[in-house]
């Protein structure tokens, strides 16, 4: 079995904490929390001083310290600002892993032949931490990634071959696995040494193959290798244009050549983009910025098109001088394509025998087309998604953009189970649904108007249907009424509705809505 | 001489040339006609939509053209609806459209026929609702086009020179009583006159939409159950064969 490897982890304590002063400017010397599902995840100094502790209810966090900053838990925040944190230190030492937000590790090899010694490594790392993000950390040394973390927290460099002795010496509840450290206390083992000295065989056995993971890591054994963080490449495209440009088609020509250079960044490292960021400087030094979303497959036309669409349309609307605010006649100084939601492009190939790729291609060529004739809003693709009404239940988005269905339960790329919709229409769905319902009005028949009450009574079988001024058509079956009512806790939301499935005597079948004591026809079933 | 032996009785070692032609040729065959639902066969002239072709689907039959495309769609084809801001997505899904091949340009607006030119240049059917008559020199031009490059033109309306004429005819929709059940499915006629040898009309009844909302065959007539006694309530219960009686579940 290999030792593990010799580990520096840069630890920046109470990360959540400084993570949402340094993105939302909560003043983090004052006692602050970091909240998530009504407990506090993590907490500020002054507020451990006033006896906050991770873990505890909101209520009873405030009940200790009332001058208490509550600030909600967003991982995201957390990771994006330890970015720069992990930059800083990727300045110095090559190959970081990072942890988790607020949490880095390294080996100490390299570094520590460098700057002369284990400490004076671990120094230098804080030291760059500390003045090129303003951000406190504490260093420790030890023999793999866990134990460095515990050295971390007591700022120790533990000497190799020595971290043994140091883990034995510590409390169990360090493991981070509330239910085994539960049992393992009622056993009677209180550190990790304890818990290193069972043997591992039965360890397995009683406890199952987390514990056993568990085990190695107490008797520091872990030799898993470091997984090491690579530098994101640099992706961008920039040109800055000498001559500022102010007329479309030059701005067509410079879009292409940066197109180009784009497409081929981003295909010399297999890549794809999801998403394409236009940036541009006016030479009144106004910054443009848009983002086009794409389903991945951006081909140099593609990008020179969406390129040309916004510089278009900035343009013109400069010259037009249509925003007052702006002097007129701003040309662009400075362009710049930013990729983003990159992926590796594997599933972006052709098909085997190229048919697959090359259909898709060519329509996708044509729906360019006229996407330039009529703009890029005007050619739609469908997704369907919940709802009730069968209108309701398909989101239009334009062509060329991602075809993500609205946000599920699951998180975004995850498919939700399908919910259940009370009220959703059984199937077959109508094939044409009215973009404005047409008024119509429902007589029974002795000719008189028929009504739906309050509690869904119908005043009278409905024998006539009479659509906006046609003539009346007699209506030969008829179903419902079958309610809807949604969002009836938004006040200005709400809609209440009852709909009645409709068959005329000539065959014709529709759908009909009765909505605040009016008829109206709201899809055919043609 | 003893390879001749060898390679000669069995007949299937080498292919003749003339032979490969033939296979060929069956190959460009299938290749040219944009595949639909098997129901709709004996009603095509040559069992599917022949590229280049322009067939004209009469208005108010939404249904037909969805099941036009989903026959299509489920082959691979990229199709897009011009003009037609109404088409219900969730019954386009349902009939078995792939709606990630489906492109929609529900206003193309006073450049209808540049629009519908442009598509017939990749997509492999456009259905075009034109927003009002076509002068005949448009729809030749629009025609020629999707001649050469081997899309399929599915004009909605009256078109002069389609080369077939698909017309629904009224429907009869099962399921729905007073005041109780709902729309289950519809029992059509479809109708296809053409020129040339499609220049007898052919009629062909299917269940469109079928309770899932797709194109399915007329069911045999049911075997006679009991027919329910007027103030007996329920009908007897009758040994029917089984497949029918699945058939009947379903619907039900």
């Amino acid at each position: 079995m290999t030792r593990p490897v010799r580990t520096l982890l840069a630890w920046c304590p109470d990360w959540p904490v400084i993570a949402a002063q340094i993105e939302v400017g909560v003043p983090a010397r004052e006692p602050v929390a970091v909240l998530h599902g009504n407990r506090v995840v993590a907490c500020s100094p002054a507020a451990r001083a006033e006896g906050v502790r991770r873990g505890l209810r909101r209520r009873e966090a405030q009940s200790r310290c009332p001058q208490l900053v509550a600030v909600g838990h967003d991982p995201g925040r957390d990771a994006r600002a330890f970015e720069p944190v992990v930059a800083a230190i990727e300045q110095v030492v090559a190959g970081v892993e990072v942890v988790r937000p607020g949490c880095c590790a390294m080996a100490v090899r390299g570094a520590a032949r460098y700057f002369g010694g284990e400490q004076p490594a671990a120094e230098r790392i804080v030291e760059q931490v500390a003045q090129e993000c303003g951000v406190e950390a504490q260093a420790g040394i030890a023999d793999g990634v866990f134990a460095a973390g515990l050295a971390a927290r007591a700022g120790r460099v533990v000497p190799p071959g020595q971290t043994p002795g140091f883990l034995a010496g510590v409390e169990v509840g360090v493991l981070d696995r509330p239910e085994l450290t539960d049992r393992l206390r009622r056993l009677g083992i209180r550190t990790l040494g304890e818990f290193a000295a069972l043997p591992a065989g039965d360890v397995l056995t009683r406890f199952g193959f987390d514990a056993a993971l568990a085990h190695r890591l107490a008797g520091s054994t872990d030799d898993r290798p470091l997984t090491v963080r690579r530098p994101p490449a640099e992706l961008t495209a920039t040109e800055e244009f000498d001559e500022p440009i102010d007329r479309v088609d030059v701005a067509a020509f410079a879009a292409r050549s940066l197109a180009r250079r784009l497409h081929d960044t981003l295909a010399g490292h297999g890549l794809a983009c999801t998403r394409l960021g236009i940036e541009a400087v006016t030479t009144h030094g106004q910054e443009l910025h848009r983002t086009w979303r794409h389903d991945g497959l951006l081909t140099v036309s593609a990008i020179t098109d969406r390129v040309r669409w916004q510089l278009e349309g900035w343009l013109t609307r400069s010259l037009a001088g249509g925003d007052p605010a702006r002097p007129a006649g701003g040309g662009i100084r400075w362009l710049r394509l930013v990729p983003d939601g990159v992926l590796a492009q594997a599933g972006q190939q052709p098909g085997l025998w190229g048919e697959v790729g090359e259909g898709r291609s060519r329509a996708h060529r044509a729906l360019a087309r006229v996407q330039g004739l009529l703009g890029p809003a005007s050619v739609l693709t469908a997704v369907l998604r919940g709802g009730r009404s069968p209108a309701d239940q398909v989101r239009l988005v334009p062509w060329g953009e991602e075809r993500a269905p609205a946000v599920t339960a699951g998180g975004p790329g995850i498919p939700a189970a399908p919910e259940p919709w009370p009220g959703q229409l059984p199937a077959p769905a109508p094939a044409t649904v009215l973009t404005e319902p047409a008024p119509a009005t429902v007589q029974d028949a002795r000719g008189q108007p028929v009504t739906v009450s309050a509690r869904l009574a119908v005043s009278a079988a409905p024998a006539w249907l009479r659509i906006a001024d046609d003539l009346p058509a007699r209506i030969a079956g008829w179903t419902g009424p079958w309610p809807v009512h949604e969002r009836w806790w938004a006040p200005g939301e709400a809609r209440r509705r009852a709909r009645f499935q409709v068959r005329l005597a000539d065959g014709r079948a529709l759908l009909l809505v009765r909505s605040e004591g009016r008829w109206c026809v709201e899809a055919w079933y043609d | 001489m003893a390879v001749l032996e060898l390679v000669e009785p069995t007949g299937h070692a080498i292919q003749r040339a003339s032979d490969l032609a033939g296979a060929a040729a069956a190959l460009g065959r299938v290749d040219r006609l944009v595949p639909v639902d098997p129901e709709l066969h004996p009603l095509l002239p040559e069992g599917g939509l022949r590229r280049g072709s322009t067939v004209a689907v009469a208005p108010g039959a939404s249904s037909l053209v969805l099941a036009l495309l989903a026959g299509a769609s489920a082959a691979g084809a990229w199709s897009a609806v011009v003009g037609m801001p109404g088409l219900g997505i969730l019954a386009a899904s349902q009939a078995g459209v792939a709606l990630e091949r489906l492109a929609l340009v529900p206003e193309p607006g006073p450049e209808w026929a540049t629009v519908v030119a442009a598509l017939l240049d990749g997509v492999d059917l456009v259905v075009a609702v034109p927003p009002g008559p076509v002068p005949a020199r448009v729809a030749s031009r629009l025609a020629a086009r999707a001649r050469q490059r081997g899309s399929v033109l599915l004009p909605v309306g009256r078109w002069e020179g389609a080369a077939l004429t698909l017309t629904a005819g009224p429907g009869v929709w099962e399921g729905l009583g007073a005041g109780h059940g709902r729309l289950r499915c519809r029992e059509l006629t479809i109708t296809a006159q053409g020129r040339g040898a499609a220049g007898r009309p052919r009629r062909l009844r299917v269940r469109l939409p079928d309770p899932t909302g797709r194109l399915a065959a007329v069911l045999p007539p049911a075997p006679a159950l009991a027919a329910p006694v007027p103030g007996r309530g329920r009908p007897a219960l009758a040994v029917i064969d089984g497949e029918s009686v699945t058939e009947e579940v379903r619907a039900a």
